[in-house]
């Protein structure tokens, strides 16, 4: 029972919910946006910095679950100095990491953020994980509305 | 009374639970401990084998056929509703209007009563405790009449400021819809008195009794109370049966709300005239099963008896309330001096939905969130809580694994 729950709750996940990087609002910002959970009540919001199509900085504020806020920590440490191509390949993939069925996932390859595939297996929690995902997909995309995971 | 009408119930806990099937499952490997009553309770073996009986020997439409199975449908659905009157205490069952639920019951009663009789200006006294379903119907009203609706606040127990409510009451007050038992923080509100001064102002008032029905004797007349509307599933009974009891003459002035089968009398084309009272509120074929294994949960919870219910209850929640004192970093929401067997709470450093997913591996079901009444959340600067609420099945023993599970998930993120 306990081993089940450390797949969830990794010490990655606790530590970046401890301690959050990239923590607070970025003074400067070039795009900004709100992400809610009606579900839970998470609300964070997301800032970015872009130089020409490169993520140069960017930082999240707000509150959430442990799943939420370390997917948001760990989401910025994974973005940061990426181009906007790069970004959406990594979002789509993470995506996939977190909803594909039957899929044996190369979680090598994702690094740090492998510590969230553990949140497959809760149906209820996934939103949790990827609304700062949706958030910055959003702010890509350059849609200025607010995101909602319902 | 004498010695032999005064049936003597004795409260026997393992019979109690041996009559509810789901309670022997087993969740991660352990045995479940379910502490989400608050947002609907288990069903005993005799309303399930009701709704089996109805399908297999019975199943057909009501009010219509004359067949005998239709018959056979249509005593045992109006025999529910004779019980439904007698559990709450009503006068005749013209005032029992069957429904899906309490949401339903109270949008029944502000687009038939509130749409009909309030106009630009009419006030509607809320409380800052309602759930959604008693805060949304109205504000639909008010978009469409023009009326307005002021709030009760709460004090940081979790009580109402009755000062405050006596003080929002006036010439304008049309309407008061107040639950009887908080579903967020199990505060039970003094409902008899906040009736009494609504009246000395006439206007009336509706109780959300969805929480208080499983949970305390519910006397509508000697409430005076004008509606009274409650869920079947949080009374051990089927998902999608309600009640609205209304006061007979208001239900009579009140007109139809959704048009249908069985609530007319004769259908042409240039006018239909209605059926009278309580069909005219019941349009379509309702949930017949639902109904019927409704009257069976009521049969069940009076052979416990509901004031039997009630006390062991509230031995429950001294005991868990006690027991949460001992967990560090465990703060309760809501501790007024009258509640039912909630207890919301919040932890040092753990958010209540990690919470809800660590105590589940370890058997134990609680709600986490903000249980449809975020205007409470509000006002205690939180976004959620979890919530362990409590029903007549629930023991020590039980209690004892929450915490336990709680202490557990401190050290996940020790």
């Amino acid at each position: 029972m306990m081993f089940d729950l450390k797949q969830l709750y990794q010490d990655v996940i606790v530590d970046h919910n401890r301690s959050p990087r990239n923590f607070g609002i970025l003074e400067h910002a070039d795009r900004k946006l709100e992400g809610y959970n009606p579900l839970c009540g998470d609300k964070l919001t997301l800032y970015v910095k872009m130089d020409g199509d490169i993520i140069s900085d960017i930082r999240f504020d707000g509150s959430g679950c442990a799943i939420s806020v370390a997917s948001a920590s760990l989401m910025t440490e994974a973005m940061k100095g990426k181009t906007i191509a790069k970004a959406e390949q990594l979002f789509n993939d993470f995506h996939h990491l977190l909803t594909a069925e039957n899929a044996e996932p190369d979680l090598d390859r994702f690094g740090k953020l492998a510590a969230l595939a553990g949140v497959r297996e809760y149906p209820s929690r996934i939103k949790c994980a990827s609304l700062c995902w949706h958030t910055l997909h959003a702010v890509i995309d350059g849609n200025a509305a607010a995101v909602s995971t319902e | 009374m004498n010695a032999v009408n005064k049936q003597k119930t004795v409260f026997d806990i393992n019979k109690i639970r041996a009559d509810f099937p789901v309670l022997t499952r087993k969740v991660h490997g352990l045995p479940l401990v379910y502490l989400d009553n608050a947002a609907t309770s288990h069903k005993p073996i005799q309303v399930i084998e009701t709704l089996d009986r109805y399908y297999r020997e019975y199943n057909s439409n009501i009010h219509r056929g004359v067949h005998t199975l239709s018959e056979e449908a249509t005593a045992a659905y109006e025999n529910a509703r004779q019980k439904i009157r007698r559990f709450i205490n009503a006068s005749t069952d013209k005032e029992i209007i069957l429904t899906s639920g309490t949401t339903e019951s109270i949008n029944l009663v502000a687009q038939s009563f509130g749409r009909s009789t309030l106009k630009a200006g009419d006030e509607i006294i809320l409380s800052q405790l309602e759930h959604h379903s008693n805060i949304v119907p109205w504000q639909i009203l008010c978009e469409q009449t023009g009326a307005v609706i002021k709030v009760v606040p709460i004090n940081d127990a979790g009580e109402l400021e009755l000062e405050q409510y006596e003080r929002l009451l006036g010439p304008r007050t049309r309407l008061v819809a107040i639950n009887h038992i908080s579903n967020a923080l199990g505060t039970i509100n003094p409902v008899r008195k906040i009736i009494e001064l609504a009246h000395s102002y006439q206007a009336k008032v509706l109780i959300d009794g969805a929480q208080a029905v499983a949970h305390c004797v519910v006397d509508v007349q000697a409430l005076d109370c004008d509606f009274y509307c409650f869920s079947g599933h949080k009374l051990f009974g089927p998902t999608g049966t309600g009640v609205l009891y209304g006061k007979r003459a208001l239900l009579e002035a009140m007109p139809p709300w959704k048009g249908g089968g069985d609530m007319i009398r004769t259908v042409t084309f240039e006018k239909t005239t209605y059926n009278e009272l309580p069909y005219k509120f019941e349009a379509g074929t309702p949930h017949i099963a639902g109904v019927i294994g409704l009257g069976a949960a009521i049969d069940y919870v009076n052979t416990i008896g509901i004031q039997a219910i009630s006390d062991y209850e509230t031995g429950l929640l001294e005991y868990a309330t006690a027991a949460a004192s001992t967990v560090k970093g465990m703060k309760i929401i809501g501790t007024a001096r009258h509640k039912a067997s909630i207890l919301s709470f919040v932890m040092d450093g753990i958010h209540p939905h990690d919470l809800g997913t660590i105590l589940d591996h370890h058997g134990v079901a609680i709600r986490t969130g903000h249980h449809c009444a975020m205007p409470v959340m509000d006002r205690y600067a939180i976004p959620a809580t979890a919530r362990a609420s409590l029903a007549m099945y629930n023991t020590r023993e039980e209690v004892d694994k929450f915490i336990m599970a709680v202490n557990a998930a401190s050290q996940v993120f020790k």
